[in-house]
């Protein structure tokens, strides 16, 4: 993270690859007489201002879509005051837990009960790192990209135990303890069903993942090659993201809250937002891992040659790289809208199914997955990554 | 010195002086709770430093299999048994630390001399960087064939043995006294949570 661009990549000589604004901004920098380093020192936080906004902004539409779509499915209105269909009411719920009491519960671990929810927001806000918004927009191409995401999503059952822990109060301690092991076991079969994406594309790398699935536009997306690894992974991340049907860890017939009981004000917001964050991150990646990330329905290219305009003239890329994002939220959008409907129509597991599904069920079909992605790369390698 | 060695010195002096000052937080406080947080701290300054190094893949895998496992699994235990109880005093606590800080003094110099001894080639190679996948894969379905299927063998037995601790109709009774114990999991399918010791 540490080391900006890949030494011996001249950023901006791939025109066909799409819009760089990297490159075009430091050029423009370098031209008002800056130093190379100075530019980039200027440029860098931009790329982390702005998606970190974007999240933000993410979790308050996902909010208001959480609201809505609830009251549709109970034949509610839902909210309607605070602004034009209710579109305030995120923000309105946001200012009320600013401005709340914070209170630390009196035997409470103080230290640690601050740290726990600090040590949940952080790994997923590092997450964003490496979602593509187009060819060169994202914050950084790491060659490790989607193993990045799983092992930093790995770091946040030790915020949850910790949550749990200091708050002295059974039911938190023990939502916290479920936390980690669904978790954990939820991992496993996300991180195989990862890795058949990945033996396809030869490549760890969100960017190689995304360019191995465009060429026959909606065709060559990877969920008609990887239909089942694509179930395993939504149920894996719904597990990871402790949406029903497996939000045991908060299950408030049983837990009260779960770890989250005795938080409130901001320290409260913090699991909140990253709770969301954390499943808009998810649908991104599904989006990118099985349903050809920024890619549109019909190729770019194939349009751009219809209309008679070539790839890499200025307006084309504007357009291209803008109808990439639009796709992007708009892929990732669907997948939080399914994800918000299972929430209001489904049940509870209970925790012996939830470990049942995960361990023995789960498991084994990613693995045969695995198997039967090496072989189908063996026997057809043009179809299956060569 | 451009801004890219600045950063770098400055992240090398931060995350060695965590990880110096964690591993020893990990071993000298007294709440063994607080240790294995600090523990999950030093794995992660370990990850920076792998990372410093050039090598994004050790770190992810480092920060995947050390914070994301084996230190959840740590703290997992911890509070599962976590008893608020007073240990009884061990005898004799003063010499048995004495003696344990000798042997860490000891292996700390050795440690010392060794790495000042050692003559060591600088500049090394050039790092690897996005290559390293392929090359760690390389080496482990060739030259390192054999130590990491040991080590897989070693984890299945690992596996086995716990399987055969944690069911009850393999193993229901205590080695040592011979009595019966319950070793069921608190929240089990069918079984109701409050189980009732006046029957027995």
């Amino acid at each position: 993270m540490l080391s900006t661009t890949a030494p011996g990549t001249t950023p901006g000589l791939d025109a066909a690859a799409g819009l760089d604004l990297q490159a075009s901004f430091e050029t423009a920098l370098q031209g008002l007489g800056l130093s190379a380093g100075a530019a980039h020192l200027l440029w860098l936080p931009l790329p982390m201002v702005l998606v970190l906004v974007a999240a933000v902004v993410g979790v308050l539409v996902n909010v208001w879509l959480e609201r809505k779509i609830s009251a549709a499915v109970q034949q509610r209105i839902g909210p309607e005051y605070a602004g034009a269909l209710g579109v305030l009411q995120p923000i309105a719920d946001g200012m009320k837990l600013v401005f709340k009491e914070d209170i630390i519960p009196a035997r409470a671990d103080g230290l640690l009960f601050t740290l726990g929810p600090v040590l949940v927001l952080i790994p997923v806000i590092l997450s964003w790192l490496v979602v593509p918004f187009g060819q060169h927009l994202l914050i950084s191409n790491v060659g490790v990209g989607i193993f990045l995401w799983i092992s930093l999503s790995s770091i946040q059952p030790i915020g949850l135990l910790m949550s749990g822990y200091a708050s002295n109060n059974k039911y938190s301690l023990l939502g916290g303890l479920r936390a980690a092991a669904q978790s954990i076991s939820y991992e496993i079969p996300l991180a195989l069903a990862v890795l058949a994406v990945v033996m396809m594309s030869n490549s760890l790398s969100t960017v190689d993942i995304v360019d191995q699935q465009t060429g026959a536009g909606i065709l060559s997306w990877n969920i008609w090659r990887q239909p089942v690894g694509f179930v395993i992974f939504w149920i894996c991340a719904l597990a990871e993201c402790e949406r029903l049907p497996f939000d045991l860890p908060e299950a408030e017939e049983e837990l009260v809250a779960g770890y989250q009981t005795e938080y409130s004000g901001m320290k409260f917001a913090l699991f909140y937002l990253g709770s969301y964050i954390n499943l808009v991150l998810s649908a991104l990646l599904v989006s990118v891992l099985y349903l050809g990330g920024w890619g549109f329905p019909l190729p770019v290219e194939w349009l751009a040659g219809w209309l008679g305009q070539p790839v890499d003239a200025p307006v084309v890329q504007v357009i291209t790289a803008s109808v990439g994002i639009v796709m992007t939220v708009l892929k990732a959008y669907l997948l939080v809208f399914l994800a918000i409907l299972l929430r209001w129509t489904t049940p509870r597991v209970r925790i012996d199914q939830l470990l049942d599904l995960g361990w023995k069920f789960l498991l084994p079909i990613a693995l045969v997955n695995l198997l039967v992605t090496a072989g189908l790369k063996l026997a057809f390698p043009a179809f299956f990554g060569g | 010195m451009t801004i890219a060695t600045t950063t770098q010195l400055i992240c090398f002096a931060v995350l060695a002086s965590t990880v110096v000052l964690g591993a020893l937080g990990v071993v000298l406080l007294p709440n063994i709770v607080y240790s294995a947080f600090l523990l999950g701290g030093v794995f992660l300054s370990v990850a920076g430093l792998y990372l410093l190094l050039n090598a994004s893949f050790v770190a992810a895998a480092q920060v995947l299999v050390y914070v994301g496992a084996v230190n959840v699994l740590i703290l997992f235990a911890i509070m599962l048994v976590n008893k608020r109880e007073d240990l009884s005093a061990i005898p004799g606590l003063a010499v048995r630390r004495l003696l344990s800080g000798l042997v860490c003094g000891g292996l700390f110099a050795l440690l010392l001399r060794v790495a000042l001894t050692t003559p060591w080639a600088l500049p090394g190679p050039l790092p690897v960087g996005e290559e390293a996948t392929i090359r760690i894969g390389e080496h482990l379905f060739s030259d390192y064939l054999l130590p990491f299927e040991l080590a897989s063998v070693l984890l299945l037995m690992a596996m086995i043995g716990a399987i055969v601790l944690a069911r009850r109709d393999v193993f229901s009774r205590d080695i040592a006294t011979g009595e019966e114990v319950d070793q069921a999991l608190i929240e089990k399918a069918r079984t109701p949570l409050l189980l009732d010791k006046s029957a027995s």
